[in-house]
C-alpha cells in the first residue's frame, strides 16, 4: 500500500514511467523468445500446435522484444534525467551513470542485436556461422535479467515475482533441453546444468546482498525514487 | 527463360524435427522415425513459396532449395 502511495506521489514522469515499463516488458518477451528458442532447439512436438509454430512464435516474438528494447533504449537516452548518451547506449562501459548496470544493459542488448541480425541472414550465413552466434542469446538473457535486479521497479514484490517466474521458466527449459540433447556428453550437460542453476544462486545472493548499496559510478542522486524511502530524493512531486 | 527448382534435404544435417512437413505436405512426407521423405524433387511454381517458406523453417538448414536454367 505505501508503495503504492508513494508511486503515485512521484510525480508524473512519463518518460521515466516509459523507460520501466518498456524495459519490463522486454524482458517478459525475451524470457518468452528464450523460452519458445529452446523449445524448438530441444524439439519439443506438442500433439495440439504444429513445430513450425513454435519456430514462427519464437522469431516473431524476438521482434517484439527488440522493439520494445529500442523503446527502452529511446525513453532512456530521452529523458533529461538520466544521463545515458547514445555512445553509451551502443558501447559498453562509457557511461558513468549507474556504470555497472548500464555496462551490463549495453553488452545484452549488443549481443541481442547480433542474434538477430545474423537470424536476419541466416539462409545466406550457413548454419554454423548462425548458431555460433545464436549461442550468445544464453548469456545475453541472464545479463539482461542482472541488469534489471537493481531498477527502482525491483523493490516491488510483484516486481520481484516477475523475475523469478522468468528466472524459474528459463532454469526449467534449460534443464529440460540438456536432458533432451542426452544421451553421451554427459559430463558438458552436467555443467552447463550447473552453470544454469547458479544463475538464480547468484542472483538471490545478490539481492539480499543490497545491490542499490553498490558503489562504482556517479552517485545516482536524481534517479533513486525508491519505494518505501523518504522522498527527500525524488526529483519532482515528492512530498507536496 | 523457366528455371526449375529442386528440394534436397542433407540427411546429415537433418534432426528430424518434421517442420518441412507441417509447412509442404504437397511434397514431403515423414517416415516412421520423423525424417523427410520427399514425394518429388520438382517444386511446381505454385508451391514455389511454400517450398522457400519450409526451407526457412527447417531449424538446422538441412533443406535447400536448389535453382537451375533449364
Ligand atoms: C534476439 C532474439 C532471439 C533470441 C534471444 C533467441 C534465443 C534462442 C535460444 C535461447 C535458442 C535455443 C538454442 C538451443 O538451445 O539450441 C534459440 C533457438 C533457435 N532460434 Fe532463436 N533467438 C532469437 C531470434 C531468432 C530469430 C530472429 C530466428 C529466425 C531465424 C531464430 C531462430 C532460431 C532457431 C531456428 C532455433 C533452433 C536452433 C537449433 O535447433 O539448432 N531465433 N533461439
Ligand atoms: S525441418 Fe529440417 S531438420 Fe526437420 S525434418 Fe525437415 S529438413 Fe529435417
Amino acid at each position: 500500500m505505501t508503495g503504492i502511495m508513494q508511486f503515485a506521489a512521484s510525480g508524473p514522469r512519463p518518460l521515466w514511467y516509459a523507460t520501466r515499463a518498456s524495459g519490463t516488458i522486454a524482458l517478459l518477451l525475451l524470457t518468452a523468445t528464450a523460452v519458445l528458442g529452446i523449445a524448438v532447439g530441444g524439439r519439443y512436438a506438442p500433439q495440439r500446435i504444429a513445430r513450425f509454430e513454435i519456430s514462427a512464435l519464437h522469431r516473431n516474438l524476438s521482434v517484439l522484444t527488440l522493439a520494445f528494447l529500442g523503446l527502452h533504449i529511446v525513453t532512456t537516452i530521452a529523458d533529461p534525467l538520466v544521463p545515458v548518451s547514445w555512445w553509451a547506449a551502443a558501447v559498453p562501459f562509457v557511461s558513468s551513470y549507474r556504470a555497472p548496470w548500464l555496462g551490463l544493459a549495453t553488452v545484452a542488448s549488443d549481443m541481442l542485436l547480433a542474434v538477430a541480425v545474423t537470424s536476419a541472414v541466416r539462409l545466406r550465413l550457413g548454419r554454423r556461422r548462425w548458431k555460433a552466434v545464436h549461442w550468445l542469446a544464453y548469456a545475453a538473457w541472464p545479463v539482461a535479467l542482472v541488469h534489471a535486479t537493481p531498477g527502482t521497479d525491483a523493490r516491488l514484490p510483484l516486481q520481484l515475482g516477475l523475475y523469478t517466474g522468468c528466472l524459474a521458466a528459463v532454469v526449467t527449459v534449460v534443464c529440460w533441453r540438456l536432458y533432451r540433447a542426452g544421451p553421451g556428453r554427459v559430463a558438458a550437460r552436467l555443467s552447463a546444468a550447473l552453470t544454469a542453476l547458479a544463475v538464480p544462486a547468484a542472483l538471490g545472493g545478490f539481492l539480499f546482498s543490497g545491490p542499490t548499496h553498490a558503489r562504482g559510478g556517479a552517485p545516482a542522486t536524481p534517479l533513486t525514487v525508491r519505494y518505501g524511502q523518504s522522498s527527500a530524493r525524488a526529483p519532482h512531486g515528492g512530498s507536496p | 527463360m523457366p528455371k526449375r527448382h529442386s528440394l534436397r534435404v542433407d540427411p546429415i544435417s537433418c534432426d528430424g524435427h518434421g517442420l518441412c512437413a507441417e509447412l509442404l505436405p504437397e511434397l514431403i512426407g515423414l517416415d516412421e522415425w520423423g525424417y523427410p521423405v520427399l514425394r518429388a524433387t520438382e517444386v511446381p511454381g505454385t508451391l514455389l513459396d511454400h517450398a522457400r517458406r519450409a526451407v526457412a523453417a527447417c531449424p538446422v538448414l538441412a533443406l535447400r532449395l536448389d535453382r537451375a536454367s533449364r
